[in-house]
């Protein structure tokens, strides 16, 4: 056997060690974007982060032309925006996590039966469709029998995206709990509803909480699905029939039009603040109460 | 209904099987009466199907599919297939291996939880002499007396295991399953629950799985011995550890196998 | 009887989704019925032309576009989450670094992308033009860089977790053989961990496949195939975010279709590589 400079052990921990630089320098350089974004944000939108943002609604193109030209500060805020959000999302998640959890129950019971393992795969297949597919899909289903946009139909779309989130957490809590906390509960003669109701849900409750509000923040900052459901107004509006505007929304609004640019930053500043915000709290929330 | 119902048998067994998928019996034909007031040890090597056995008494095994059941059991006389099972699980309480109080609820509320769960509704005054009674007889009253309130997976594992005994006391049993309940355990709390066990049997049956063959014999009235299913040899302790008439009990106990 | 009317509830629930999912695909093939009837199912996937004044549809400019842009992206991002799968499942697992490195790169996931679009098109857009890749910087290039910052979480959380999950015994056998962790990696880590690492990069360009925003943002939205990566173009996703709005007739079923091509490249996608992680944990 011949020996070489490359098979020496010198070489090799060199290599080794300059992989691991390696290996450190570009995770380092995958964080970078998270922090370039939030200080563009930040810089650019604080001046905007005031009261109006959240007690005005937009303002029209007009009058923000008319700011810029006598340079004032532009006038109006989000608070359509944030109302309309608001709605959606209420809806969204009365129409979603009832059904998730009850669908999250089944699988986690049912187990390897043949309709739950068709049911477990279809959500799989659920949460892989494009946001936008499941827009128009609402637009079909929804919107057109409706004849309108609406904010009923953005909360659809949303709440079919929240849905694999939210069974799947269901689904993985409930299989976390040990077999005999089922059985302890049944041995003490409580029915099969209400040890469920009373004990594992319960149990796995800290674990179902993260999921469906890490699911909530997942779609809150969509804009694609509801550009084709919800469509945006000019003003606040609480009639789940008629178009109602979001956060989102807004941003892309005010993308789409330069006098009313200026306004980008702040609300793309509070929408970010909220998503991420939901985001850590979900997560402090499933460290906080993890169970013994 | 069969008319020679043999009162002194708190619990009967007859020819009851257990099988996990059709034709393989992890139960075979098990008969055995049980009287009142005694401790029943059932041993053998792991995988003879003693928890089987136990778990089949309150009908646990009906939550899974393809487990099968047949045979009779009779509880104080009364078939308990023919009974509402979630009545039989009341009257037969069952204690695990490990112990395993209700996460969310505080250790008041895990005594109580049998009520709870059977939506059976109490007045103050009675949930607090159950749960002082329940804690009491097994001998966690005067530790957790000042931290009722306090969450039940605070407690020590022996600790968890005698609030678990309480919670299925609460509810009065005719029996009470233990499933190797002290496997989980030190040695210090095991002393304290095979005490336990013993000081419970002025009120209730016990049956009790274990596969530690020196606690059957400190703890245990009658012993049952099972091996790949079959109910080998039942007796008094007494004598099955003394001259036990089959020779695979005789080997097992001396320790050629298990 | 309320357990039963109980078990009844989660019966119709997991009933819901057969429902929704039957729904989904019944919608998507009904409505794109007439362009497929009209074009024929394989000239309107190969055809390049998309014509509003004439009437005449084809999807193949969206397809290149939506394969080219995820493609550039998923080989953008492979260093990149690649080596943050390593620093968090096998350098520094479970400590605190990885900890760190492992929320702030979730967190990167949690960002909407309409504000990835927005970095997209007023940060890395003005260096493109600056370094003189085209004159606007729209374009493919642009669209798969932010794609590809989007999917770093995806592609890289998932891998993290196969490679942690490599048996600590095989490693320590190969260091007692005098193994650098390099090799180790190299010999022991990748060849048992391959499969699943392999398997989350799919799920991640199923990811990319189906963005919508920021890709419209930043892709210039011209249709027609994008002859270099500097050109302009645009995707499924986005031909149909851009135009569903004012579409009606036989252009409306034309982005149905495209939409329903979406959604049959996506499923399969993701059924292959969930089909992979199930073999790897079994």
């Amino acid at each position: 056997m011949k020996k070489t400079f490359f098979s020496g052990p010198r070489y090799r921990l060199a290599k080794s060690r300059l992989f691991f630089y390696a290996v450190c320098a570009f995770s380092f350089v995958s964080l970078i974007p998270l922090f370039l974004i939030l200080g563009e944000l930040v810089q650019k939108g604080y001046k905007q982060f005031n009261i109006d943002l959240f007690t005005r609604v937009a303002p029209s193109s007009m009058e923000a032309m008319l700011a810029r030209i006598s340079d004032d500060p532009l006038p109006g805020g989000i608070l359509n925006g944030l109302t309309g959000t608001l709605l959606i999302l209420t809806i969204a998640i009365l129409l979603a996590i009832p059904s998730g959890i009850a669908t999250g129950i089944y699988l986690a019971e049912k187990q390897d039966k043949p309709l739950a393992r068709f049911v477990r795969s279809l959500s799989d297949l659920l949460q892989g469709i494009p946001s936008i597919v499941i827009g128009v899909i609402v637009y079909i289903w929804v919107v057109k029998p409706m004849s309108g946009y609406s904010a009923l139909a953005g909360s659809v779309a949303l709440a079919i995206m929240m849905l694999p989130m939210v069974i799947r957490s269901t689904e993985e809590s409930l299989k976390m709990l040990p077999l005999s906390l089922k059985e302890a509960g049944l041995s003490l003669g409580g029915s099969y509803s209400r040890v469920m109701m009373r004990i594992l849900l319960p149990s796995a409750f800290s674990g179902l909480f993260t999921g469906s509000l890490l699911a909530v923040s997942r779609v809150m900052g969509e804009t694609a699905p509801l550009l084709v459901t919800a469509l945006g107004a000019s003003t606040v509006n609480w009639d789940l029939s008629h178009p109602v505007s979001a956060v989102s929304l807004l941003i892309w609004e005010f993308y789409n039009d330069p006098n009313l640019a200026g306004l980008i930053w702040s609300s793309s500043l509070l929408l970010l603040l909220l998503v991420l915000g939901i985001n850590l709290f979900a997560k402090s929330i499933a460290q906080k109460w993890k169970i013994q | 209904m069969e008319n020679s119902i043999n009162t002194d048998y708190i619990l009967e067994l007859k020819e009851v099987s257990v099988a996990y998928s059709p034709g393989k019996n992890a139960v075979d034909k098990v008969s055995a009466g049980i009287c009142p007031h005694t401790v029943t040890a059932i041993m053998g090597p792991s995988g003879c199907g003693k928890s089987t056995l136990l778990r089949a008494i309150n009908r646990l095994h009906e939550l899974y599919q393809d487990i099968t059941t047949t045979g009779e059991i009779l509880l104080k006389g009364q078939n308990v297939f023919k009974m509402n099972p979630m009545k039989v699980r009341r009257l037969a309480g069952m204690v695990f291996q490990r112990p395993n109080p209700f996460p969310t609820m505080s250790i008041y509320g895990n005594v109580l939880a049998g009520y709870k769960l059977n939506n059976i509704r109490l007045s103050r005054s009675e949930k607090d002499a159950i749960v002082e009674q329940s804690l009491r007889s097994v001998n966690l009253w005067e530790e957790v007396k000042d931290s009722l309130n306090q969450k039940g997976t605070f407690l020590s594992g022996g600790q968890q295991q005698r609030l678990c005994i309480a919670r299925t006391l609460a509810l009065k049993p005719e029996l009470l399953l233990m499933d190797e309940p002290t496997s989980a355990l030190d040695p210090i709390s095991t002393a304290r629950i095979e005490e336990l066990i013993l000081e419970l049997k002025e009120q209730y049956t016990t049956i009790i799985v274990t596969h530690n063959m020196s606690q059957a014999a400190r703890i245990s009235d009658n012993s049952m011995f099972m091996y790949l299913g079959e109910l080998v040899e039942f007796g008094t302790t007494k004598q099955m550890f003394t001259k036990p008439v089959n020779k695979r009990t005789e080997d097992y106990l001396t320790g050629a196998f298990g | 009887m309320k357990d039963r009317l109980f078990k009844a509830a989660l019966l119709l629930a997991a009933c819901l989704i057969i429902l929704l999912t039957a729904g989904i695909v019944y919608g998507l093939v009904s409505q794109s019925v007439d362009a497929f009837t009209h074009f024929g199912i394989w000239h309107f996937i190969t055809s390049a032309d998309w014509d509003s004044r004439n009437e005449r549809y084809g999807a193949l400019p969206f397809i290149t576009g939506t394969v080219v842009t995820a493609v550039l992206a998923l080989l953008f991002c492979i260093p990149f989450s690649f080596s943050v799968s390593l620093f968090n499942g096998e350098y520094f697992r479970n400590r605190k670094p990885a900890v760190f490195v492992g929320s702030v790169v979730d967190l990167l996931a949690g960002v909407p992308s309409i504000v990835f679009g927005l970095w997209g098109f007023y940060t890395l857009r003005p260096v493109l033009v600056g370094l003189g890749v085209s004159e606007q910087g729209f374009g493919v290039l642009l669209a798969s860089m932010v794609l590809a910052v989007m999917i770093i979480p995806y592609a890289s959380s998932l891998s993290a977790e196969f490679i942690g999950m490599v048996p600590n015994e095989l490693k320590e056998g190969a260091y007692s053989l005098g193994a650098t962790r390099l090799e180790v990696i190299q010999r022991v880590s990748l060849p048992v961990a391959g499969s699943g690492i392999f398997a989350s990069y799919v799920l991640a360009f199923g990811r990319a496949l189906g963005e919508t925003m920021a890709v419209t943002m930043l892709i210039g939205n011209t249709n027609h195939i994008p002859r270099s990566l500097s050109d302009t173009g645009n995707t499924m996703a986005s031909i149909i975010a851009n135009q569903f709005g004012e579409a009606g007739g036989l252009k409306l079923s034309s982005l149905m279709a495209i939409g329903l091509l979406l959604f049959l490249i996506t499923a399969s996608i993701n059924f292959v590589a969930k089909y992979i992680m199930k073999v790897v944990s079994r």
